[in-house]
């Protein structure tokens, strides 16, 4: 057993065993699930070793048959680009457990149990390599988050919980019909056996075909990113699920949908890709603006949280579907950058919730006062969250923009825009929050304390990692970019007019014009 | 023909399973006369025993396949899964039924009898080579099965749901014979190899409209017994009317039987005529999901929900035998032993739940039962997981099964519109999980006892079932895959 099959079969065993648990000592429980979850993080930390040796390639690989036949096998692996965000995964579980300690207080049983089992879904999902496993997982994940949301949400928690399943389960299906058509021509459900036959035009998809499966696939992963118009699922889930919920569903659930399109879309349908190009960036971009305009003008901080993912999700979507080498690569960065940042202000919003049992954002102000620890935190999170240098989003952003830029530059004047719109609703949002006068309703029942030991904790890795990846990209950068590389060579096969320069758009037209359309 | 028509040793022995469950049922009548008032839920365990034993009968049977009795029956891969498989649903719906008949004050000896009687006509349908042979099985489980419908004789429910089962139920059969009849005329014999060489030699075929005639006659015998669009108007008030581990019973294995000839009769003796057929189940697949699907969004009543939605999965079946191909008839087989399992285990939960006189059976009413009794909860939620179709389940990997055997046969916009369907149908199972988990008890959970060993018995085994066949398939799929090329 090697030590990914490790990291993934931990927390489903913490799972099993948290259910046998005996449920009247909450606190066993918690420590439990603590202990068992930073053990898998401390553990999945290994799994970066080799990367650091040898910079690429794929690793802790397993390849052993599941079910005979239809031959599903369960092959699941590591490459630069899966090594992140299942360290993101790791980290956000213990993170998410030390949120909850006291704000979770009934049915603590069950809860731990499904956030250990949602951390074994996640994992799955971003190690899968078959077609079919990571099928599995990806419903396998919704489940756990469904009962996070319904039992331990807010008011119109069921309402919120519903749609999400719904939305995804709807987006899913399609991607299931696509994986059988694939496995039905191709005989195998392996991504690395299909990638190699597409590649080698082994297996010849019409363009038809190409464009269908890619739309299948592509609806699926738009749902989770999600990319507008698909998104109205997502503020109504993060702001009824509870803080836990929230951040593992902002940080590591949402980066499913981008992984998808990032590990799938690209390198099995390249041609289709590049023909949607446009489209999908359009909507991306509207995205971006749409997200940062709606979250502006929110009364709740949690759904402003939420439309401003909407927005930097935008950016992904940008970046990935820019085909460029520093597109993808900020794309990917800006994954991460999103999980801490976004988890980490989803956690602060989720502190302030606990002291005063309000989101809304009237019913604060002055906070950095009586807690300037929190507000410290906070600025850095949101000065992180609109991009500052030296923190990390800024590095994923520009990335993106350079990318987008060398395709077509109003794609990149576009997006700015919605980077100096996300200035505008942070620092409002902090302005109304923390400074300015004391609220006097804010110690109307108990004094309004700043960050506990348990609470700083829980945060500070995060705000760590704001300022790491921000200063130092070297420790992330080299291995995603080494996995993108990869897939952006797969995904040129069959796409004649690859467009990477500004001038290189120019001669793809001069070419079409010669060989007359 | 032969000169002699005594049966060899070796064809009796292939029809062992059924003389066991004639032979049961019988002495449970017996038993039952000598035992006294309320002394008589030992009789369960003589059912059991009688289908234990059925079961091994079945084993003995398989061990030395072939046709018996003058090729009227035909023991082969394929009979034998299904026999295993209506008497397993026999064995479960025995085991849920000892609590549920002591709670309503009718434990009696007929109850198993009729079990067994039903189980034993479905085991000769399954069996069967030739279509009068269909008939006489087909009617010794229904008639079994009106009266299990009607059992709690002074419950109008019962009542009501027995007479529209026997009403529509007869009209339906009689179709059937009629078609058997018209096919009979059309070529002379009802045994299915023989009709399928009559039908695919030119030379001696019948003018098509006979045959479609037949066919279509047919086709509504069998898709009243699946409940298939349209005609599975009945179904719902049936279940909802019939005693809660009837329904589990009726909902699983007459239905799979219904499926194990459906199959058998069009994919073997009405084969040749194929494309002709397969759009007819297309429409009435599609019509099948859509309309179960669609109609159990709306239900608060949970027996009315679960009817709807075996409506939903007759749909889902269709579109394998649509697919008509060996692999769907492999998808058909893995579908219903997994459909099997997790519909039982919901509509026995349903059965523990209602309490005497079935007071609590809506939706509303189990309203926090995953605090009160949180392992209840959990194995109806394995349960309904299965249906909704999430991995892991084996009703996901049945799904999964299925609509590859469609796309396999280019059915691409029926695999589309079913998945889609699949996930309309996850909203009515998630609205039965939230009742449980998300809203807190309410006065429906005061006077809830706690699962009776019997009962207890078939809800883990069945979502063990329903995992390991999610999670380890091949249990059962490789010994479809085995016997499904022996149909024709």
């Amino acid at each position: 057993m090697n030590l990914l099959n490790l990291v993934l079969a931990l927390p489903l065993a913490g799972f099993l065993v948290t259910l046998v648990l005996p449920k009247n000592n909450a606190n066993v429980i918690r420590l439990f699930a603590l202990i068992l979850s930073l053990a898998v993080f401390v553990l999945s930390l290994g799994l970066a070793a080799p990367f650091h040796e040898t910079g690429n390639g794929n690793w802790f690989v397993t390849d052993v048959p599941w079910i005979q036949s239809p031959e599903i096998r369960y092959h699941v692996g590591l490459d630069g680009l899966s090594l992140w965000l299942v360290l993101l995964s790791t980290l956000l579980t213990p993170v998410s457990i030390l949120v909850s300690w006291k704000y979770i207080d009934r049915r603590v049983k069950e809860f731990y149990a499904f956030l250990l089992l949602l951390e074994f879904g996640l994992i799955g999902v971003f190690v899968a390599w078959d077609l079919f496993l990571f099928y599995v997982f990806w419903e396998v994940s919704l489940v756990p988050m469904y009962f996070l949301i319904g039992v331990w949400g807010h008011e119109r928690r069921i309402y919120a919980a519903v749609k999400f399943f719904l939305y995804t389960m709807a987006g899913s299906v399609l991607m299931l019909a696509a994986i059988i058509f694939l496995y039905n021509k191709a005989g195998t459900f392996d991504y690395v056996n299909l990638v190699d036959l597409l590649q080698r035009g082994r297996l010849v998809l019409t363009s038809q075909e190409q464009l269908l499966l890619f739309l299948a696939f592509f609806v699926a992963f738009a749902i989770k990113v999600p990319l507008f118009p698909l998104h109205t699922w997502l503020p109504d889930a993060h702001v009824e699920a509870p803080t836990a919920g929230s951040i593992m569903l902002a940080a590591v659930m949402l980066k499913m949908g981008c992984y998808g399109l990032v590990r799938f879309c690209l390198p099995m349908f390249p041609q289709a890709a590049h023909r949607c190009q446009s489209w999908i960036v359009i909507l991306a971009i509207i995205g971006i603006i749409y997200g940062a305009l709606v979250a502006m003008v929110q009364p709740n901080m949690k759904k402003l949280v939420a439309y401003s993912s909407v927005s930097h999700l935008g950016f992904v979507v940008l970046g990935v579907f820019s085909f460029t080498q520093n597109g993808l690569d900020g794309a990917v960065y800006q994954m991460l950058n999103h999980g801490i940042s976004t988890g980490a202000l989803f956690m602060l919003v989720g502190y302030l919730y606990e002291r005063t049992h309000s989101l809304e954002i009237k019913d604060y102000g002055g906070v950095s006062t009586p807690a300037p620890l929190l507000a410290t935190v906070f600025l850095i999170t949101m000065l992180a969250s609109i991009g500052l240098p030296t923190l990390n989003n800024f590095v994923g952003e520009y990335l993106v923009l350079q990318g987008s830029a060398a395709v077509n530059f109003n794609w990149t004047i576009a997006a700015a825009v919605g980077v100096i719109l996300s200035a505008c609703y942070m620092l409002w949002l902090y302005q109304r929050v923390f400074v300015g006068e004391t609220n006097k309703s804010l110690s109307h029942h108990h004094p309004f304390l700043d960050m506990n030991g348990r609470e700083l904790a829980a945060a500070l890795p995060l705000v760590v990692l704001m300022v790491w990846m921000g200063v130092y990209t070297k420790t992330f950068l080299p291995m995603v970019s080494a996995a993108n590389q990869r897939i952006i060579e797969q995904s040129k096969t069959g796409v004649e007019t690859l467009v990477e320069t500004q001038g290189g758009k120019r001669i793809a037209e001069l070419r079409e014009l010669v060989h007359g359309r | 023909m032969a000169d002699n028509f005594m049966p060899s040793a070796a064809e009796m022995l292939r029809f062992l399973p059924e003389t066991v469950l004639i032979v049961f049922g019988t002495l449970i009548m017996l038993l039952d006369a000598l035992s006294g008032e309320g002394k008589k839920g030992w009789l369960g365990t003589v059912a059991i025993v009688g289908l234990l034993l059925a079961a091994w009968g079945t084993v003995v049977a398989w061990s030395n396949p072939g046709p018996a009795f003058q090729s009227m029956l035909m023991v082969d891969g394929y009979a034998t899964f299904f026999r295993f498989l209506v008497i397993t649903v026999g064995v479960l719906t025995v085991l849920a039924s000892v609590a549920y008949l002591k709670r309503e004050k009718a434990d009696s000896g007929e109850f198993y009898a009729l079990v067994l009687y039903s189980v034993a006509g479905q085991c000769v349908m399954v069996t069967a080579n030739e279509l009068i042979m269909i008939f006489i099985g087909l009617e010794i489980s229904s008639i079994s099965s009106y009266i299990l419908a009607g059992y709690l004789r002074d419950d109008k429910r019962n009542n009501e749901s027995a007479l529209k089962y026997f009403l529509l139920g007869s009209f339906a059969t009689a179709f059937l014979l009629y078609g058997i009849a018209w096919i009979y005329g059309a070529t002379g014999t009802t045994n299915l190899a023989d009709i399928r060489r009559v039908l695919s030699n030119r030379d001696i075929a019948p003018a098509l409209g006979l045959i479609g005639t037949s066919a279509a006659l047919m086709f509504v015998g069998f898709a009243f017994k699946v409940s298939a669009a349209p005609f599975q108007v009945w179904a719902p008030d049936v279940y909802q009317g019939a005693p809660a581990p009837v329904s589990a019973f009726l909902s699983a294995g007459p239905k799979a039987a219904a499926f194990a000839i459906f199959l058998r009769v069009f994919m073997t003796a009405f084969e040749p005529v194929a494309d002709k057929w397969a759009p007819v189940i297309w429409v009435s697949a599609l019509a099948t999901m859509t309309v179960g699907n669609f109609a159990a969004l709306l239900q608060s009543n949970i027996k009315r929900l679960l009817a709807y939605s075996s409506i939903a999965h007759a749909g889902y079946v269709m579109v394998a035998i649509a697919a008509h191909s060996q692999i769907g008839t492999e998808a058909v087989m893995f579908y219903m032993a997994a459909y099997a399992f997790m519909n039982v285990g919901a509509f026995v939960v349903v059965a523990h739940f209602a309490r005497q006189g079935e007071k609590y059976v809506n939706t509303d009413d189990l309203a926090g039962l995953g605090q009160r009794q949180p392992v209840t909860a959990a194995l109806l939620t394995i349960f309904l997981l299965s249906l909704i179709g999430v991995p892991l389940t084996g009703g996901f990997f049945g799904k999964f099964y299925i609509f590859k055997a469609a796309l396999d046969a280019n059915l691409v916009w029926l695999t589309v519109l079913g998945l889609l369907n699949s996930a309309v149908g996850a909203y009515y199972y998630l609205r039965i999980i939230v009742v449980m988990y998300f809203q807190e008890p309410g006065e429906s959970m005061a006077d809830l006892q706690p699962l009776a060993p019997g009962t207890q018995a078939v809800l883990w085994g069945s979502a063990l079932a329903t995992l390991v066949l999610g999670i380890y398939p091949s249990v059962i799929l490789d010994f479809a895959r085995k016997s499904a090329a022996l149909v024709k």
